[in-house]
């Protein structure tokens, strides 16, 4: 236990390290989301992500939004386990075919209203993969998308960016 | 036996066993050696292959014409040698290695989903990469099987897989997937279990195939980079490294030194990113999440500084054909160095920490054995094949520059449980670390990249790279006009899952989360 107080008060709260630009803006995003999640979601949005197809690196972004530097939790944002429970659904991946049916079921079990963000470059438009035999290529082609992220991936601050276009005003 | 000594061994064997065989061209699939098999020899010559010890590398299937080119790797001490056949696409029948090399079935079972090889003595006959957005006896890798496919319905779920069945009273089955819970791949897991242990698990993949092998088709060598770094987003460097390995060799084209270089630097930033990022999630998965903010702070600072300096957070398309993309800056170099310093520090007490940590010692230890033999006769590689006793790692073994100078510390431990392979995670990053200085020190000046030669029509080539899961093999055929024939890259995941339905068995179904997560299988990687 020492030696895990030791290492945690060496490290110190690494989100008041002096902020480089990067985090003067994932600040003033994250702020505004807050904001409107307080207003519109009652405090609090939460994300089913799917991956439909994706290579697995728009994950690692995702992920890396939860990690100390991007902390999304603290602007109200939960990635939550089940479809019924969510707000909004974060897509990625061109959509394989044999995922279409999948996704589709997911997408029904999210009560309405419901957000659709497709994040990732391959979930927008196809990306690389395109649509071939195997893959039905962008996420709308599925599913009714509300707001499109590019990026292969999208950073954890476009993806932020990308969250505030889709909670609107 | 020394180098290729074996190799005579082996053809003593074969001829014991009346199995005629013709030697390759030599340095078409350089370094590997390569030996020509009459299809109806090619389960003998599996069987003794297996006889004499060398590990099953992967199988694929190469389209001309009227008929299929197959060709299995196989390796022994760090030599490998490919073994090739042709059947005729009316009658495309082949003895499986399965019996003998349990870690052939899938690709087997692949191979006969994507090109209709039908596998004689398979132990198991059911489909496996094709679930129901094709129709059977339509073969997606066949020249004549349009890139669109033609049954452009929507693709029902794949709801009759049958699944095997273990019953007695009170055995249950968990289905889960495959939409997870967390933020991570689509699969589909099936448990039988009896009361809390495990008495089976069986994988059903292929939820994410998306048809790369075929898009690959018609590429040129700059694009079939860009897709073979999308092979798996978690290995980037790795799968675009292997594609660009085989064309050059197929090409002879001779890679800078400084590029090379440049490249080992990239991949292993990128082994250290995702073990950290691994032994993070693993130890949260056990409930101390410590680990994983002090990891993924270590991670995203890491991160960071590959965008800075190299333009992308994952480092893709750092990897192009004949070089790499972004130089590192002079001036960079000594940040670069004050980074490790900085990360080996900060490692060292928080590695400390999760070796012996009493909550963790509880969960880890014992959990999710993988037995040596198991490991052995699955064929894995990497940190999974280490932390079971297996000390395999092509940069050590069959190296390719810059590691033929610089050859990494290849940690090994014998126990095959979640811990050992928390321990080789760590060790690798320690590994790395050391790995990266010496890059650093030694890093030649000179260009980043040189021209890739045109390639020949028939030119075929061979990459072997160490990516952070384990090796990486990919073939590549050119075709005409400088454009891909064929594309097959060999992901270590093929036989990291197999693995895991093994050492889950035994164990209870709430560990199976940390189980999973210290192999941490690719599914893109293998659904392809
Ligand atoms: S957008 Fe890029 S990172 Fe995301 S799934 Fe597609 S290829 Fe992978």
């Amino acid at each position: 236990m020492y030696r895990i107080l030791k290492q945690a008060f060496r490290t110190g709260v690494v989100t008041e390290a002096p902020p480089r630009l990067d985090d003067a803006e994932l600040e003033a995003v994250g702020v505004e989301l807050r904001r409107r999640i307080e207003a519109r979601f009652n405090r609090s949005l939460a994300i089913r992500q799917v991956d439909a197809g994706s290579c697995n690196g728009c994950e690692l972004e995702i992920h890396a939004l939860n990690n100390p530097y991007h902390d999304v939790e603290r602007f109200g944002v939960h990635f939550v386990a089940s479809p019924r429970h969510a707000d909004a659904l974060l897509v990625t991946g061109p959509v394989s075919r044999h995922m279409q049916t999948a996704l589709r079921r997911t997408w029904r079990a999210t009560p309405a209203p419901k957000l659709v963000i497709a994040a990732g470059t391959c979930a927008c438009d196809g990306g690389e993969f395109g649509v071939t035999y195997a893959s039905c290529g962008a996420v709308e082609n599925v599913i009714p998308v509300d707001v499109k992220i590019p990026g292969c991936p999208p950073t954890p601050l476009e993806l932020l960016r990308g969250l505030l276009a889709a909670i609107g005003d | 036996m020394s180098r290729f000594d074996w190799l005579s061994e082996y053809l003593a064997r074969l001829e014991d066993e009346h199995v005629i065989v013709r030697a390759g061209e030599a340095r078409s699939l350089a370094p590997a050696h390569r030996l020509v098999l009459d299809a109806e020899d090619w389960g003998r010559a599996g069987g003794v292959a297996a006889a004499l010890g060398c590990r099953w590398a992967g199988v694929w299937g190469d389209p001309r014409g009227e008929a299929v080119v197959v060709r299995a790797c196989l390796e022994y001490q760090g030599d490998y040698l490919v073994l090739e056949t042709g059947v005729p696409l009316s009658h495309p029948i082949l003895a499986s290695h399965t019996p003998r090399y349990p870690g052939a079935d899938r690709l087997e079972r692949h191979l006969q989903d994507l090109l209709g090889i039908a596998f004689l003595d398979h132990p198991d006959s059911r489909r496996w990469t094709r679930h129901q957005a094709w129709p059977e006896g339509d073969y997606p890798l066949r020249p004549d099987f349009p890139v669109a496919g033609r049954t452009p319905g929507r693709a029902p779920a794949d709801t009759d897989y049958p699944f095997v069945r273990v019953q007695g009273s009170g055995v249950y089955e968990i289905p889960v997937g495959p939409v997870h819970a967390g933020i991570i791949e689509p699969g589909h897991f099936r448990f039988q279990a009896a009361g809390e242990d495990v008495l089976r698990l069986e994988e059903r993949l292929g939820y994410v195939h998306k048809g790369i092998e075929k898009l690959a088709v018609g590429r040129d060598p700059a694009a079939l980079a860009r897709l073979a770094g999308r092979v798996s987003g978690d290995s980037t460097v790795a799968h675009a490294w292997a594609a660009c390995q085989a064309m050059e060799r197929a090409t002879e084209c001779a890679v800078p030194a400084r590029a090379l270089h440049l490249r080992a630097l990239f991949a292993e930033r990128e082994r250290i990113a995702n073990h950290l990022g691994d032994i993070g999630a693993i130890c949260n998965d056990v409930g101390f999440a410590f680990a994983l903010v002090q990891c993924g702070r270590l991670r995203e600072r890491w991160q960071r500084r590959s965008r800075e300096l190299f333009g992308h957070r994952l480092l893709m398309d750092a990897v192009v054909p004949g070089g790499v993309a972004r130089d590192l800056p002079r001036e960079a170099i000594a940040p670069l160095r004050a980074d490790h310093a900085d990360l080996r520090r900060e490692v060292a007490p928080l590695f400390e920490i999760i070796d012996d940590h009493p909550s963790l010692d509880d969960r880890l230890l014992g959990t999710g054995i993988l037995a040596p033999a198991d490991a052995r006769a699955l064929g894995c590689t990497g940190y999974l094949g280490r932390a079971s006793g297996l000390g395999f790692d092509v940069r050590r073994d069959n190296p390719y520059p810059p590691y033929d100078r610089l050859v990494p510390e290849v940690p090994v431990q014998g126990e095959g449980d979640v811990a050992a392979r928390v321990r080789v995670r760590m060790a690798e990053v320690r590994a790395s670390l050391a790995l990266l200085d010496r890059l650093l020190e030694g890093l030649p000046g000179g260009d980043i990249a040189a021209p890739l030669p045109a390639p020949a029509a028939g030119a075929t080539g061979l990459g072997l790279v160490e990516g952070w899961r384990g090796e990486i093999l990919t073939f590549v055929r050119f075709g005409e006009g400088g454009r891909i024939e064929r594309f097959f890259p060999r992901d270590p995941s093929w036989f990291a899952w197999p693995a895991l339905e093994r050492l889950i068995h035994g164990n209870i179904v709430p560990d199976f989360p940390v189980c999973n997560k210290s192999v941490n299988g690719s599914y893109s990687g293998v659904d392809l």
